[in-house]
């Protein structure tokens, strides 16, 4: 029986380093030192945050190595917020999620349990090491005069956002207009849902993700009108150039909070805890913090970032989730959930009549 | 008076020069704007910033490893369809058993079935809650959202191009010639070997290679059940996708051009064969 023992942990090792290359995997099972071991963390996260992790996950794994000595390679996937949370209900083994917003990380927790129910209470601020908003992007010299949320919902304006369903900045965009509505007409909720009305039956083609509608707007060069992450819109002018867009902030918007968390069933599962812990830890450091602000997010602690990044962000007056519309459970029940005021105001194809 | 009616007489089987050249003009323009004007673009683009930039492509792991995976993938699913699709269409040509047209109509499926929808069905099995999904956590076998996954969902799509190619040329071929060779002392096997397999040869690789160009091309049925990691589970097209999407668009083209050149090779082997082979082709093949 103890002849077993030595071959089972073997197997372990060489499930623990089964995601880096083949070779590296069985150098480090014969070896008695598991830090050694190199390994690799699958980030699942959303859209638009494909530059930024690129930068944050070299920046940790040179941090990772100088403390621990082992190496650690990154994977990301991204898409659509909604649609990623999906797939890691059905099978995508993430160690950690870094998703648009705490309701899609809440049904994984509530479809199978592969995350801990307290997830947002493990991290500070949320467990949002970064937050941003909605913005609005226009064609240069804004030929169409969009200068706020009203603008967007008159007769003839073309507007992209993605879908709802599929995307977690849309799910953004959506209560931003809808908050604007709400302050304007001192919170009639028959008003909102009116004007948000309006705004989609302008929309031409919802994408399944963020990144999908700025190329829809940026490359495609359809729509008037983007709604976007505030990153999104300020990566979108420095791709292509201040000659090309305007970014116009409107005079309200939402409080985005894009939540980061283990996957316990899938770290306890690999033996990867700790350096999937250490790597969510390291968006907290100054180091990352000043990453995150160059990277056009507005970050934790600004303090710790260029003073001239934080600069770039305008003063506008956001809403948070919690106070406008209870918390994310119940916004996704009044709004995102089948048969929910988005399936009730939005019909495919109402652009083109 | 002969040279009159010569002019104006003409065979009810040849249409007028007019008509002819506006057919063949018809005929030319379609071709070079549905098929070779993309593809022209996605070399142009691809060489837009000169080829250092194009090459820098392939100068990352990630892209590299979609290039692998890829290869990987026809190299396991164009062989499994290989011995399917003969299997299948010998026991379809040479013998009656029940159940025979409900074979015929599954190996169509996958070619009336959405390649989404086929990722999806997938998903609804080996998903963390689907059919299996339990029993495969439970043995730590990992099948969507990795190799296994993206092999079977392309297996499934690029199902029916071996076996469809051969049908039609087998029961064409009937019988007789096994026949002459059982009664003559040959085994099951050796008749096979000797009889139906030289007679199927061509038809078989022209099989292959279009159950290999797509294999390697699938990107509905494969992005489903791939999870877009990118150097894990990414495959050239999918890559292609994420470098368009990162505004990375020289990268992009470089990969689909690749991914055209393969094609393009693909397709230049079926031509050899065509031209080398063509009498043989001509009379067994339908394309």
């Amino acid at each position: 029986m103890t002849r077993h023992v030595p071959a089972l942990s073997r197997r372990a090792l060489l499930a623990y380093g089964a995601g880096a290359a083949g070779t590296a995997a069985l150098i480090g099972a014969s070896r008695p030192v598991r830090a050694q071991a190199p390994v690799t963390l699958v980030n699942v996260s959303y859209d638009p945050t494909r530059e930024l992790y690129r930068f944050l996950n070299e920046a940790f794994a040179k941090h990772w190595r100088e403390k621990s000595g082992q190496q650690v390679t990154i994977r990301t996937s991204h898409g659509g917020s909604g649609r990623q949370a999906r797939s890691v209900i059905d099978g995508l083994e993430a160690d950690v999620v870094t998703l648009a917003l705490g309701g899609d990380i809440d049904a994984i927790v509530e479809n199978g349990g592969k995350i801990a129910a307290n997830w947002q209470s493990r991290l500070p601020n949320n467990s949002s090491p970064y937050t941003s908003t909605i913005v609005l992007l226009v064609r240069k010299g804004n030929p169409k005069q969009i200068r706020d949320w009203a603008d967007l919902a008159k007769p003839g304006i073309s507007v992209i956002t993605p879908n709802p369903k599929t995307s977690g900045g849309a799910r953004w965009n959506y209560l931003a207009a809808w908050a604007y509505e709400l302050a304007r007409t001192n919170g009639d909720a028959a008003k909102a849902k009116a004007f948000v009305e309006a705004i989609y039956r302008n929309v031409p083609v919802l994408d399944t993700g963020a990144r999908g509608s700025t190329t829809t707007f940026v490359q495609r060069n359809l729509g008037d009108v983007l709604i976007a992450w505030e990153n999104e819109a300020y990566l979108s002018v420095q791709e292509f150039g201040a000659d090309k867009f305007d970014i116009i902030t409107p005079s309200l918007s939402i409080l985005a909070e894009p939540p980061v968390t283990v996957v316990d069933q899938v770290v306890d599962k690999r033996g990867t805890r700790a350096v999937a812990q250490a790597y969510l830890e390291f968006l907290y450091t100054p180091e990352a913090q000043k990453i995150i602000a160059k990277n056009f997010y507005r970050p934790f602690k600004p303090e710790a970032a260029d003073p001239a990044d934080i600069a770039r962000f305008p003063q506008l007056k956001l809403v948070t989730i919690d106070q406008q519309f209870g918390g994310w459970a119940k916004a996704h029940k009044d709004h995102f959930a089948d048969g929910a005021s988005f399936d009730q105001i939005y019909r495919p194809g109402a652009a083109t009549r | 008076m002969s040279d009159v009616s010569r002019a104006t007489f003409r065979s009810p089987l040849q249409e007028s020069l007019a008509v002819r050249w506006l057919l063949i003009l018809v005929a030319v323009a379609f071709l070079a704007l549905v098929v070779l004007l993309p593809l022209a673009a996605v070399f142009s683009e691809a060489l837009r910033k000169g080829p250092e930039a194009a090459l820098a492509a392939f100068d990352d792991e990630a892209t590299w490893s979609a290039v692998t995976l890829t290869l990987t993938v026809a190299a396991i699913t164009v062989p499994a369809n290989l011995v399917f699709g003969v299997a299948a269409a010998w026991a379809i040509a040479k013998f009656e058993f029940p159940g025979k047209s409900l074979l015929i109509t599954l190996i169509d499926l996958p070619f009336s079935v959405s390649p989404v929808v086929s990722g999806l069905v997938f998903v609804l099995v080996f998903g963390s809650h689907g059919l299996l999904g339990p029993l495969l956590s439970a043995w730590n076998i990992k099948i969507i959202f990795a190799l296994p996954g993206i092999v079977l969902a392309t297996t499934f799509v690029t199902l029916p191009f071996i076996a469809r190619e051969l049908i039609p040329l087998m029961q064409e071929q009937g019988t007789a010639e096994e026949e002459a060779a059982l009664t003559l002392g040959a085994s099951g096997l050796k008749a096979f070997l000797t009889v139906t397999l030289p007679n199927i040869r061509w038809a078989l690789l022209y099989g292959v290679l279009l159950c290999n160009a797509r294999a390697m091309g699938e990107f509905g049925a494969v992005a489903v059940v791939s999870g877009h990691i990118r150097g894990l589970t990414n495959t050239m097209p999918l890559h292609v996708e994420i470098l368009y999407n990162e505004y990375n668009f020289v990268g992009a083209f470089a990969v689909a051009a690749l991914l055209a050149l393969l094609a393009l090779v693909t397709l230049g082997a079926k031509s050899l064969l065509e031209w080398r082979y063509g009498d043989a082709l001509a009379g067994k093949s339908r394309h």
